[in-house]
């Protein structure tokens, strides 16, 4: 599952960061029709998780009106030196995870 | 015999005629402009941002499927083209081009294929599959920025005429041609969205409508379906001609894909 994550490298302490996180899924509504007359059952991305040394600091919960391969971007405070991690959960067991490190001067 | 060539005398005459005729309409070259430039700033700034533009996610299929060894043979792209960054550079500027086994216009995507059939030993790639899209894009992302440069060779240009027939040919119960959009209406509203130029330098593109990625004859049939016409199917010899119709009259604007588009 191909994953892009945008975490600026090296950043001064106290300085508002944005990370962008973008993630390659089909977000299958359950509501669309197949061409075989049947509906297509729903296949999405759940939750979305980032923690920044272990501390959760963005979450959130997706639903079937969100278009396929969703893009999240948030901003948090950088606070120290250390990874920042990235979980995405969804339907038929689907779970990506993605780590990018930052330092703090 | 006379008779004969009297009548493919009429038949040039006519060519030339239609031709001629098909120029008046023609966009000059510094009016020529990227579908880009009709997109708002949001847009622009999502197919420039490689950490944003979502057609990067099957450039990063597309490398992971280049060192794949595939097929009778066992042999993956990279083992006979090498490092893509390096191999592959500018060489979608100058797709599609004319292969001189067969003599017709071959795409990327034609041209993927047939390496696979007749290097890897391997099964073609279904049109539009994921595969297919990622290995054709990954490929056209090495030319970004490298302008579109088709040759002017006789060969070529006698395909690139074919093409040109297409793009001005009526057709559909709307009885309307590529021509009267894309050449005399470009700028201007069908409905809430601006009517692009129509160039195909940043296939294959990431389209919001579609949510996912898809190739320049995708758009076509898409297009063709809009004027209420019988879409060519995949791999058409319209389809190929129309591409490298459309390729050199966008000659000169710069590759992008991925491009993004609404």
């Amino acid at each position: 599952m191909a994953t892009l994550i945008n975490v600026p490298a090296k950043v001064k302490r106290g300085e508002v960061i944005e990370i962008k996180t973008l993630i390659s899924h089909p977000m299958e509504s359950g509501y669309r029709v197949g061409t075989n007359g049947k509906v297509i059952p729903r296949d999405i991305i759940r939750r979305f998780v980032c923690t920044y040394n272990g501390e959760e600091i963005f979450h959130a919960e997706l639903s079937p009106a969100i278009a396929a391969n969703p893009f999240i971007a948030f901003f948090t405070v950088a606070t120290e030196t250390g990874s920042i991690e990235f979980k995405w959960t969804g339907d038929n067991g689907f779970a990506a995870s993605e780590r990018a490190s930052i330092t703090v001067e | 015999m006379i008779g004969e060539l009297r009548h493919w005398s009429g038949a040039g005459a006519l060519v030339c005629f239609l031709a001629a005729a098909s120029l008046a309409g023609e966009i000059s070259t510094d009016e020529r402009r990227s579908d880009y430039e009709f997109m708002s700033p949001g847009l622009q700034r999502m197919q420039d941002d490689d950490s944003v533009n979502p057609g990067m996610l099957s450039v990063l299929d597309g490398k992971t499927l280049w060192q794949r060894k595939e097929g009778t043979e066992n042999k993956a792209c990279a083992d006979c083209h090498g490092d893509a960054t390096t191999s592959m550079k500018s060489v979608a500027a100058r797709y599609p081009m004319i292969d001189p086994k067969l003599s017709r216009p071959v795409d990327l995507e034609g041209r993927i294929n047939a390496c696979r059939i007749t290097h890897q030993g391997a099964a073609p790639l279904a049109f539009e599959s994921k595969a297919l899209l990622a290995l054709t894009v990954y490929v056209a992302h090495q030319s970004k920025g490298f302008s579109v440069d088709i040759p002017d060779d006789a060969t070529t240009m006698q395909f690139i005429n074919a093409g040109r027939m297409v793009f001005v040919q009526r057709q559909g119960q709307l009885n309307l041609s590529c021509a009267e959009c894309h050449d005399d209406n470009w700028g201007r509203k069908l409905a809430g969205a601006t009517i692009p130029q129509g160039h195909p330098n940043g296939y294959p593109v990431y389209r919001l409508e579609w949510q996912s990625l898809g190739s320049v004859q995708r758009r076509l049939r898409n297009c063709l379906f809009g004027m209420r016409a019988e879409p060519y199917t995949y791999g058409a010899p319209e389809m190929t001609t129309l591409e490298l119709f459309l390729a050199w009259r966008g000659r000169g604007l710069m590759i992008e894909a991925p491009a993004v588009r609404p």
